[in-house]
């Protein structure tokens, strides 16, 4: 059965709430149940604003979890948080362009993406959260990218429109490393 | 129609205009206050009353006089606010309007925090406001049965000329979560046969909650005791999973309701046989059903945010007949699924039943 438990963390600012809205509208997409839910109750502190978003074919009951069985973080403090919660038998993502730091946990599976580096290529530092979310989607394919670039396409923000492009291409980029 | 990925506080207040809400008034206070910024939006454009009070002091006497009216009525708030509309609370029930009202209940006492929480149990179920009276209390657990009990609250408040509380949490309302809305449904255009819509024609009604003679009174209060055990006897609801074959009884509702189906699934898979209650409606409460399971089970756990206040309404259905253990988190905490597990190893080891 499909179910993931998904942690979104970084700064505030750097769009992991966007990054779990727009995972979880395609999962709705794709029939999953579907729950996001924000910073609440003891994991809110320490500096990080976070999202957890959990994906099932079944009813969904805990909203919050403590083992995450994907943690995707964005800064530091996340990757201190996180790292040390992931389920075993997980998978960490880590945006190695802000965390000089790597795991050494052996039972899980990392991903490093430079992901603020690819997005700054790209033209535009913000677009990090769809690099990281690309990379989760090409390691899990717990959704298709195409669901989620149409998902894009209809919840982007208006002032955001001009950036659509750019963020597919960031979400593909994502998608390719971590598949290779 | 469709399933969307809506937000608590949001599907609440669309809801609500889609089940026909002629008017709201309220006054912002979070963990709630995207409702009234969806509502002062949509109801405007549907061409109803939208009003920001300056207190939930005027916004329920608001909401009192609109029900007076005859219109289908409602506010939401948290902690605080519904604190200061407790007075408002005891006119509408002493006036038999019917009135919904949502509470997504964040942490206290006082002003507390943003947290969720659910520590108002004790006062939506026993004591809403001052004198003898009982509001029903619907307990949502999800977005989806937010939004389906919204429709069960107006028809139960208009059925039973009732104050109906919709008891959520902070999580609850801040979530966003898979889930339909009902179509959008016409708007009553009819008043009901005791409203106060101007006496041309016809003799005057008044509705009121002052009555000085002693009898007068009393009468009163025979009938809505009358009408209190008529919905004790037919709107207690409930949901159970997996109770058949179970051993240990978990009982909790709303948001940790959800919590504890996760607890039970793991619990299950670790070979205890588990089995879950959770209440849709805390007043009227399912005591039968959980007197029935407490001859079956062989242990109880209770959990909730707050400091065991369902707790003691299980312990008088319960009477003693097996042991119940209790986990409660405070002050906008939330129960992980583990600790909850971890108690229901301890209750089994309790009762002989097993060692992880």
């Amino acid at each position: 059965m499909k179910h993931e438990d998904i942690i979104f963390a970084g700064f505030g600012g750097q769009g992991v709430l966007f990054a779990g809205q727009l995972l979880s509208y395609s999962g709705i997409a794709e029939n999953l149940h579907v729950t996001w839910i924000p910073s609440y109750g003891p994991e809110m502190r320490g500096g990080t604003a976070n999202c957890t978003v959990i994906l099932s074919e079944e009813e969904i009951g805990a909203p919050i979890i403590r083992h995450p069985t994907i943690a995707v973080v964005l800064n530091l403090p996340s990757m201190e948080k996180y790292e040390p919660l992931v389920k075993p038998g997980g998978l960490l993502i880590v945006n190695s362009s802000l965390i000089p730091m790597t795991t050494e946990r052996q039972d899980i599976r990392t991903i490093y993406v430079a992901a603020s580096d690819i997005a700054t290529e790209l033209g535009n530092p913000r677009m990090a959260n769809m690099v990281i979310l690309g990379a989760l989607i090409g390691a899990t394919h717990i959704v298709s990218l195409e669901t989620v670039a149409r998902q894009l396409n209809e919840h982007l923000s208006q002032r955001q429109r001009k950036w659509l492009e750019p963020n597919i291409v960031a979400l593909k980029k994502g998608a390719g490393i971590a598949k290779g | 129609m469709t399933k969307e990925l809506l937000k608590g506080n949001v599907a609440f207040a669309e809801a609500a205009v889609r089940y026909g809400v002629q008017a709201y008034f309220g006054y912002p206070i979070t963990p709630q206050s995207e409702a009234l910024e969806h509502l002062s939006g949509r109801m405007i454009d549907e061409g109803r009353v939208f009003l920001q009070a300056e207190s939930e002091v005027a916004a329920i006497n608001m909401v009192y006089g609109a029900a007076c009216a005859g219109v289908r009525v409602m506010a939401s708030t948290s902690g605080p606010g519904f604190s200061l509309m407790a007075e408002g609370f005891s006119y509408i029930a002493g006036s038999e309007v019917p009135v919904v009202v949502v509470n997504m209940m964040r942490g206290g006492p006082g002003l507390g925090n943003i947290q969720p929480s659910q520590s108002d149990y004790f006062f939506m179920t026993k004591s809403a406001g001052h004198g003898d009276f009982h509001a029903i209390v619907l307990a949502p657990a999800n977005v989806q049965e937010l939004i389906d009990m919204m429709g069960l609250a107006f028809d139960l408040a208009e059925k039973y000329r009732t104050l109906v509380f919709v008891a959520g949490d902070g999580a609850l309302g801040q979530m966003m979560e898979s889930a339909e809305l009902p179509p959008m449904q016409p708007v009553r255009t009819e008043r009901p046969d005791w409203a106060v819509t101007g006496n041309a024609g016809r003799e005057s009604r008044v509705i009121t909650s002052l009555y000085l003679d002693p009898d007068q009174l009393e009468e009163l209060n025979l009938h809505l005791q009358r009408k209190l055990a008529v919905i004790k006897a037919n709107e207690i609801r409930w949901q159970e999973y997996q109770t058949d074959d179970a051993d240990l009884l978990l009982i909790a509702y709303g948001t940790v309701g959800r919590i504890c189906l996760s607890v039970m699934r793991e619990a299950r898979q670790q070979g205890l046989k588990v089995g879950l209650l959770r209440p849709q409606t805390l007043w009227p409460f399912a005591e039968a059903r959980i007197a029935e399971l407490a001859g079956r089970v062989r242990g109880i756990l209770v959990a909730e945010m707050s400091a065991g206040q369902m707790l003691e309404d299980v312990e008088r259905a319960v009477k003693g007949k097996v042991p119940i253990r209790f986990h409660g988190r405070m002050g906008g905490n939330m129960p992980m699924v583990d600790e909850i597990l971890a108690e229901v190893w301890k209750l089994a080891a309790e009762i002989g039943i097993g060692e992880q």
